[in-house]
């Protein structure tokens, strides 16, 4: 093993306590000075100077800033090194045998209790064993001329707790540079009845190909009686080579998943435009139609002309609006429709239903993360670690029995890496259970 | 007919809650037996009646009453009474309900003085890991605000031995031991749930935004709780740290806790 200076340095708890206390204080930062603004921003809130200091500290982004990457790649460099350094003695320990333990070494544990019993020494082994079986210790026996040793241990892989939870933190770390360097976070807007097969990416400017199409049939949004938004509703569909091969409503809360890559429902916004459909309803026949603000749109095959000639909006959200409607050579006809409502036209014979919505378009949040198992995996892993690495202990007990003068003498003695008050307990009752004469 | 029953179960418990406080404090100053077992059993009461009022609130809503101001003070009076009862059932702790319900009465009076009424989730909340997230989150600090108790009364006790004039607290307060242990004991399940907590935050984030961690200040504070707990526990459990020191980082733990929910979260 290596025994240098550098070694030693980044084997050592105090360069972890330092690490971790650094990536805590320094954390804090990121939750006073608001993230990812503009320059500008910056600039009016704290001065041109000070600003320019954050650009070099890379204080608008510090959470992905060279140094508080530094310091998370330091920990994990930390915890290697460390776990390195001490697994051998650790292993040492768990491989070693109790039996070959000398009688001074057993007599200086920290928990030995002494008595004196008349008979022999193979009666009173058979005598004690049994009763250490039934406290649930598995006993192994040596026996030499000086007397017979009994070791029992339990949770000898408790000591490899702390390098358990040390590994999930490597693992949970694997998991974000995977999904890091393999995966990547974006962002699109689709309209309605419109799709794309491309998304911009956060951490650039360039946009990514997909390799296959999604398109928004449709978006809507779901209010409770006090205003607040109940429900933001995507329907989407997924199209390679031309066929929809899935088609799914997805929420905040329920995205849609195809080829390993997620579409979350973050945001939208809405267009001024609107999307018009008229069924003949003798025929069946219908047709979608996408109009700006008074514009004419045709429906060729009934000889239909129609357009939006005004509107009521409340914010940028269209409430209702006034349609211009003309069939052949009849006298036009103008009326006003809520957004999303479905009326048939009278003047035309109720012989068409006819709705107008407000054109939206779906804001997606895009994820591809291939090492999102690595960081549940190594979740996971942490809490079975650190339950062992707190809560369990290795604990040994020793019993040795030799012939004095005519009368036996045992000698128990036990010993705990952790928890002493648990074992102290536990030590009384096996005392009591092997001696009775002792309380 | 469920909101009237449900108002008036808020009634009624605050007024048991009361009475349990009332019947501790006056055995506090003169210790009586029987008063002590009245009061238990008021709170044990008032415990039944807190459950019954998050199912009927449950009810109402449609959700796991936890999102509002009112329903998340209540919701951490009912984890600080379950934490303290399930403490209670199998250790004694001299006059430590006396703390706790005095506590979890003061937190009831905050719910009853914040809006009651139902507010309809908001989208990113309509999700299974709402209950499971801030059910878990608010019974850690619960457990963690137990310890702080614990480490509040060790330090009051300790002065006063050290002192050595046995004063009026001597014989009011818990002996050192059973502090530590109830310390021990809040600590390990506080911080257990804490781990939880914070991973179907992660397992939540990520399903609702497509990240698991996004350095929101929320998530930074509770980093640092949790490193901060982390130490905590590792020096109680693995280097066997008690007394003094173990009961002053509770406090400085609890500490920084009140500060994130106060002026983070809420």
């Amino acid at each position: 093993m290596q025994q240098n200076s550098i070694w030693q340095f980044f084997a050592s708890i105090r360069l972890a306590l330092v690490t971790i206390f650094l990536i805590a204080i320094t954390s804090i930062i990121g939750t006073i000075i608001p993230q990812k603004k503009s320059l500008l921003f910056y600039q009016e809130q704290y001065g041109p100077k000070i600003a320019q200091l954050f650009e070099i500290l890379d204080i608008p982004d510090m959470y992905g800033s060279w140094w508080f990457v530094l310091l998370l790649f330091l920990l994990s460099f930390n915890l290697v090194i460390c776990s390195i350094d001490r697994f051998p003695a650790v292993w040492k320990i768990m491989q070693s045998d109790g039996l070959s333990f000398s009688f001074d070494r057993i007599k200086r544990m920290s928990f030995t209790h002494e008595w004196q019993v008349s008979g022999e020494r193979s009666s009173v082994i058979s005598e004690l064993l049994p009763r250490l079986t039934q406290s649930g210790w598995t006993v192994r026996r040596q026996d030499t001329d000086d007397g017979t040793l009994l070791f029992s241990q339990r949770g000898v892989f408790t000591r490899a707790g702390v390098y358990i939870v040390h590994t999930s933190i490597l693992v949970i770390f694997l998991g974000a540079i995977i999904g890091s360097l393999m995966g990547f976070k974006g962002s699109i807007y689709i309209k309605e009845l419109d799709s794309t097969s491309r998304i911009n990416l956060f951490s650039s400017d360039q946009s990514v190909d997909l390799g296959f199409e999604v398109s928004c049939q449709s978006f809507t949004m779901e209010f409770y009686d006090n205003g607040a938004p109940k429900e933001y509703t995507s329907h989407l569909k997924v199209i390679e080579n031309q066929q929809v091969v899935k088609e799914q409503h997805i929420e905040v809360n329920s995205p849609l998943k195809h080829r390993g890559i997620t579409f979350y429902q973050s945001s939208y916004q809405p267009f001024e435009e609107f999307l018009i459909s008229i069924e003949n309803l003798n025929s069946g026949d219908k047709k979608e139609l996408i109009t700006r603000f008074q514009t004419q749109e045709y429906w060729d095959e009934e000889n239909i002309t129609i357009g939006i000639i005004n509107a009521r909006a409340r914010g940028r959200s269209i409430v209702t609006s006034k349609i211009w409607l003309k069939k052949d050579d009849q006298k036009p006809v103008t009326f006003w429709l809520d957004d999303g409502q479905q009326i048939n036209v009278p003047e035309l014979n109720n012989n068409y239903q006819i709705s107008v919505k407000q054109r939206y378009a779906t804001g997606l949040q895009v994820a591809k993360d291939p090492g999102v198992w690595w960081v549940y995996i190594g979740c996971a892993l942490m809490m079975v670690g650190l339950y062992i690495a707190f809560f369990m202990s290795h604990r040994r007990i020793w019993l040795q029995v030799s012939e004095q003068d005519g009368s036996v003498s045992v000698l128990l003695a036990g010993s705990t890496n952790k928890n002493k008050p648990g074992f102290e307990k536990q030590f009384q009752t096996l005392i009591e259970s092997l001696n009775p004469e002792s309380t | 007919m469920v909101k009237e029953i449900s108002f008036l179960l808020f009634q009624i418990l605050l007024v048991v809650t009361c009475c349990g406080f009332a019947a501790y404090l006056i055995s506090f100053i003169s210790p009586k037996k029987g008063l002590k077992n009245v009061a238990r059993t008021l709170l044990f009461v008032s415990w039944i009646l807190q459950t019954l009022y998050i199912v009927s609130r449950y009810y109402l809503a449609g959700y796991t009453p936890i999102t509002t101001h009112h329903e998340a003070v209540f919701f951490f009076a009912w984890s600080m009474t379950t934490a303290y009862l399930s403490f209670r059932w199998r250790h004694t702790v001299k006059n430590f309900g006396m703390f706790v319900s005095g506590l979890v009465l003061v937190l009831l009076l905050v719910a009853a003085f914040s809006p009651r009424e139902i507010i309809p989730l908001e989208p990113a909340l309509q999700s299974g890991w709402l209950p499971i997230h801030a059910g878990f989150s608010l019974l850690a600090y619960a457990f963690l605000g137990l310890a702080f108790c614990g480490g509040l009364m060790y330090l009051l006790q300790e002065r006063e031995l050290k002192s050595k004039r046995l004063g009026y607290f001597f014989s009011r307060l818990p002996s050192l031991e059973a502090l530590d242990q109830l310390m021990t004991y809040c600590l390990a399940l506080g911080f257990s749930f804490l781990c939880l907590g914070m991973i179907t935050g992660i397992i939540w984030s990520k399903q609702a935004w497509g990240t698991y961690w996004r350095w929101q200040p929320k998530e930074v504070m509770t980093l640092i709780i949790w490193f901060v707990y982390l130490i905590q526990v590792h020096q109680r459990f693995t280097v066997g740290w008690r007394g003094r020191r173990a009961a002053m980082m509770a406090l400085v733990g609890f500490g920084i806790v009140i500060v994130t929910l106060w002026r983070v979260v809420a």
